[in-house]
């Protein structure tokens, strides 16, 4: 385990500060047309041409695209404009001329996309008149889409989840070695023992409802990891554990999670392949199968973890309806508040990803979640600078705060 | 070895995906997994309809409690696949598409699953109406806050509102019901649903370290770390 | 629902008694709660049920006005040029569909009337069978003269859920080889100017699950820059609102948003006065099942106070 986060860390920080020396980027070719002589290419002079076109590499891309620029033709105005619109050619190595777009007046750039970066382009623009004649730029000299190997747009993205995930393998790293972490109560999670015990003693299953998406969403996994924490108590306490799936892959998942911890709890003769059953991925057939579940095994504690939708109300007010003792959390903000009308506990968002690390009160996992705070205390921090920047820079229009809202932007910026 | 191989590959492919965000090469490795997940999920699909037959025949042969339940699921199953396979009463036959205009399957859709799904989609207008009735008490400061607001808003959702507040003069019109309940939603609602979405990102980012590092290995059914 | 003339009389007064019942029953259960009693949970059922059901067999229409976000959409059509080409992608399941398809409907007709090319393509297994509900009811039904592979094409569904979104944004083809009827995509004339989704002058996304508006957005809209508008079940509309105005042009929220856009739509193209407008329709139970609603929370808190004061006494 050390060495894989050694691993981890030297290959983020190598590839980050190597990154630049490595793999420089070559300048792109730049080429302007010459704009001077194109009177050859016109045909009923009517308008006047775009001039200044330049052609240049779409930076960090992976060699398929090309920006094109031009000076729009004098005759574009706003008013009594005789462009009606600009016609973009390409010549793709030596080939005939074909057209790619048709774009409005008043358009400056365009950008060609799909490109296979083995191949030479050139470009002509043509300002058209409302009587359909063509007038012609210059073509452009034969370029090459460059690829680039590093996204230096997301230099800061890179940056920033550096920063974050340095943090939480920094804290990971002082829990291991000994440091002791606060991290506050969570009620719903303080509850689980107390809804097992219940269930135990009144001799009716737990029914374990783990959301309605597939493996691939990271709720889906919390709420399997949760699972195996459950289920170790479960098998402890002998109590009968009912878990209908929606996902067939979720099924396979939670019975092995499920079978490892009744035998780590010494009781692999009471685990059963029937405990985790498939439905249907039907989302309302779903809830219909797990709602008559409800109404006829009368579960005693109902765990309602996972990616939830509009069904999230129906299944928690019915199990509300049956005196089930409910913990439910998600991190599907639209369906927080149902669940928190519905059941005795909610997880809110990030305490369900918090839960199986909570529950297992293993330093490690703790202190992944010490390592979030340093995120959280980054957030902060930019939205009150945000905040602070916009209102004085719009109010006042002061210089300095416009540029922090900029670079804030940039630095942001998901492109 | 059991443990190990899927732990690697778990690393492995998590911290070159983490990577391929900034290598422009690499983008699309991400479409290029999602497929593999995709056909990977459609194999598990038979493991999903199996459990299902298994479970609902042997309830039917053994006569468990509500077996008569089971005798509806088998047929429903039987008649949808059969049908869509064989593309039975398409007008199209057996190359147009199962859901073409007219066919049986796009019957069986529109007729059956369409109106069961409404129908336990409906459900909510019951339950909204009995969850309403429960949490909205006036208990303490924070609740009466949350009643205000619920009554604003479900105010703002009917023409009464419109009807009750249209007297307020154009100058004011912050205060109508209608554009009160547009402004709940769009400053303290969406304050609070940012500061969640933060707080759920960041649980993202530290359950899927833990996960790539192999401190979460639940997941695997392995118990310890 | 429409009545023949002679039944209007008994339909009215079918009307007023649903409403005396309604309102009866809310009072007597007004003077229980000054007792301090409780509601028990079937009989906020009932009452829902009545409300619910009056004005679905008693029609009781209200007029609607589009709000900002609503008519931020209907502008956005209105305003692009005729040819220019709009993504319908049919991302919900025939669950949502009685709140969300109209919207549909409504946005379909108007791209149409509009002159606009519609790609119509589905994140849903199941949206694909509701795509051919909107295309036999709206399409051919009302636009005989639209041709489908030029005015119109049905890609259909594709599983992959994000992964598909991830790979249109570049290259549209490698996931819709075909279209529905198995036409090659170089040889559907409404294709000739999509390479991918950056092409298209609007998306739009009806639904409100996942895959969805939000992955449209983060997928699609942000990194192609292409504008995104939606139209999502009530329920799903909160959680859209941070994305509106500046990710998301506009939004159609609830039946609300879809009668408030039928309502647009009638007002500036008389033509459509006739056809089913299911938005409108559907206003009449969800007003009055509110007002029931915000009238059990009163007796809620009444019957909370009083038992509250007994308890004290």
């Amino acid at each position: 385990m050390r060495l894989l986060i050694h691993t981890t860390l030297f290959l983020s920080v190598f590839i980050f500060i190597g990154s630049s020396r490595i793999f420089s980027v070559e300048p792109s070719p730049q080429v302007q047309a010459d704009t001077l002589v194109n009177t050859a290419d016109t045909v009923g002079v009517s308008v006047a041409p775009v001039t200044s076109l330049l052609v240049d590499d779409y930076k960090y891309d992976n060699g398929e695209q090309l920006n094109l620029s031009w000076v729009p033709s004098i005759d574009d105005q706003l008013i009594d404009g005789k462009v009606s619109v600009y016609r973009v050619y390409r010549i793709t190595n030596d080939s005939t001329r074909e057209l790619i777009a048709e774009l409005p007046p008043g358009s400056n750039s365009f950008t060609d996309k799909n490109l296979n970066r083995h191949d030479t382009y050139r470009y002509i623009v043509a300002a058209v008149s409302a009587s359909d004649d063509e007038v012609l730029s210059t073509t452009t000299e034969p370029v090459q889409p460059q690829r680039e190997w590093i996204n230096f747009r997301r230099g800061y993205l890179f940056l920033l989840a550096l920063i974050i995930g340095g943090a939480v393998i920094y804290y990971i790293q002082s829990a291991r070695r000994g440091k002791k972490l606060f991290v506050r109560k969570i009620a719903g999670l303080e509850a689980v023992d107390e809804a097992i015990g219940r269930a135990t003693e009144m001799g009716r299953p737990i029914l374990y409802i783990p959301g309605i998406l597939d493996m691939d969403d990271v709720q889906t996994l919390a709420a399997i990891t949760i699972l195996g924490r459950v289920a170790h108590q479960i098998a402890d306490y002998d109590t009968k554990i009912r878990m209908p799936v929606s996902r067939s892959l979720v099924m396979t998942a939670a019975r092995e999670t499920i079978k490892t911890a009744y035998q780590t709890a010494g009781r692999p003769d009471q685990y059963s392949d029937d405990m985790v059953s498939y439905v249907t991925d039907e989302q309302f057939g779903y809830v219909a199968a797990v709602d008559g579940i409800m109404v006829r095994e009368k579960p005693a504690t109902v765990f309602l973890l996972g990616a939830f939708f509009a069904e999230s109300l129906i299944l928690a007010e019915t199990g509300n309806s049956i005196g089930a003792i409910q913990i439910a959390g998600t991190a599907r903000p639209a369906q927080l508040p149902f669940f928190i009308a519905a059941c005795d506990f909610t997880l809110i968002g990030e305490e369900l990803f918090a839960a199986s690390a909570y529950l297992s009160g293993e330093p490690k996992a703790l202190g992944s979640l010490k390592g979030q705070d340093v995120g959280k205390a980054i957030a902060m921090i930019v939205i009150l600078v945000g905040v602070i920047a916009v209102t004085i820079g719009n109010a006042w229009d002061v210089k300095f705060m416009n540029d922090v809202k900029d670079m804030l932007t940039t630095i942001f910026s998901t492109q | 070895m059991r443990r190990e191989v899927p732990l690697f590959i778990t690393f492995f492919i998590g911290m070159l995906l983490i990577f391929s965000v900034f290598i422009p090469p690499m983008e699309s490795l991400g479409e290029d997994f999602t497929v593999f997940f995709d056909i990977i999920a459609v194999f598990a699909f038979f493991l999903g309809g199996g459990n299902l037959l298994r479970v609902h025949v042997s309830k039917l042969t053994r006569q468990k409690r509500d077996w008569q339940y089971s005798i509806v699921t088998l047929l429903g199953f039987a008649v949808t696949l059969v049908i869509g396979l064989f593309k039975i009463g398409n007008p199209g036959g057996i190359a147009a598409a199962p859901t073409a205009a007219g066919s049986l399957f796009q019957e069986i859709f529109d007729y059956c699953l369409v109106p069961l799904g409404a129908t336990m989609y409906s459900l909510l207008a019951f339950f909204v109406a009995s969850a309403s009735y429960r949490a909205f008490r006036a208990k303490n400061r924070e609740a009466t806050i949350l009643l205000i607001a619920a009554f604003i808003i479900l105010l703002g959702r009917t023409p009464f509102g419109t009807v009750v507040t249209g007297w307020i003069p154009e100058s004011f019109d912050v205060l109508q019901v209608p554009n009160l309940a547009v402004w709940i939603m769009n400053a303290p609602n969406l304050a609070g649903q940012r500061a969640i979405m933060i707080g759920i990102g960041l649980g993202v980012v530290s359950m899927s370290l833990r996960v790539i590092l192999g401190i979460e290995r639940t997941y695997l059914g392995e118990d310890k770390s | 629902m429409f009545y023949p003339g002679p039944l209007v009389a008994l339909v009215d007064i079918g009307r007023t008694i649903s409403l005396v019942i309604i309102g009866g029953g809310l009072l007597w259960l007004f003077i229980r709660a000054l007792k301090g009693k409780e509601v028990d949970r079937r009989v906020i059922f009932l009452f829902i049920f009545i409300a619910v059901a009056t004005p679905i067999l008693f029609p009781i229409t209200f007029g609607e006005k589009a709000t900002r976000v609503v008519k931020a959409v209907y502008d956005k059509i209105e305003s692009l040029p005729a040819g220019s080409t709009v993504i319908i992608s049919f991302d919900f399941d025939p669950a949502m569909a009685p709140e969300v398809q109209p919207m549909a409907n409504a946005i379909t007709r108007h791209c149409l009337v509009k002159g606009h090319k519609i790609i119509f393509m589905s994140l849903f297994a199941t949206g694909q069978a509701l795509l051919t509900q909107t295309l036999r009811d709206v399409v051919e039904t009302e636009f005989p003269d639209k041709k489908e592979e030029v005015d119109y094409v049905n890609l259909g569904y594709k599983a992959g859920n994000e992964g598909v979104l991830n790979v249109i944004i570049s290259d549209f083809k490698k996931m819709f080889p075909t279209d529905v009827n198995n036409i090659p995509y170089d040889s559907i004339p409404a294709l000739d100017d999509v390479s991918s989704c950056k092409d298209v002058d609007l998306i739009v996304s009806i639904g409100g699950g996942k895959p969805g508006v939000k992955e449209w957005v983060l997928f699609v809209g942000d990194p192609g820059r292409v504008p995104v508008a939606c139209g999502v079940a009530a329920v799903v509309a909160p959680q859209m609102y941070p994305y509106y105005p500046k990710q998301l042009l506009g939004l159609l929220g609830g039946i609300k948003g879809a009668a408030e856009y039928e309502s647009e739509l009638i007002h500036n193209y008389p033509r459509f006065k006739d056809v089913d407008t299911p938005g409108l329709r559907m206003m009449g139970p969800q007003t009055l099942a509110h007002m029931v609603i915000i009238t059990f929370i009163l007796i809620g808190n009444l019957s909370f106070f009083i038992k509250k004061r007994k308890d004290r006494q």
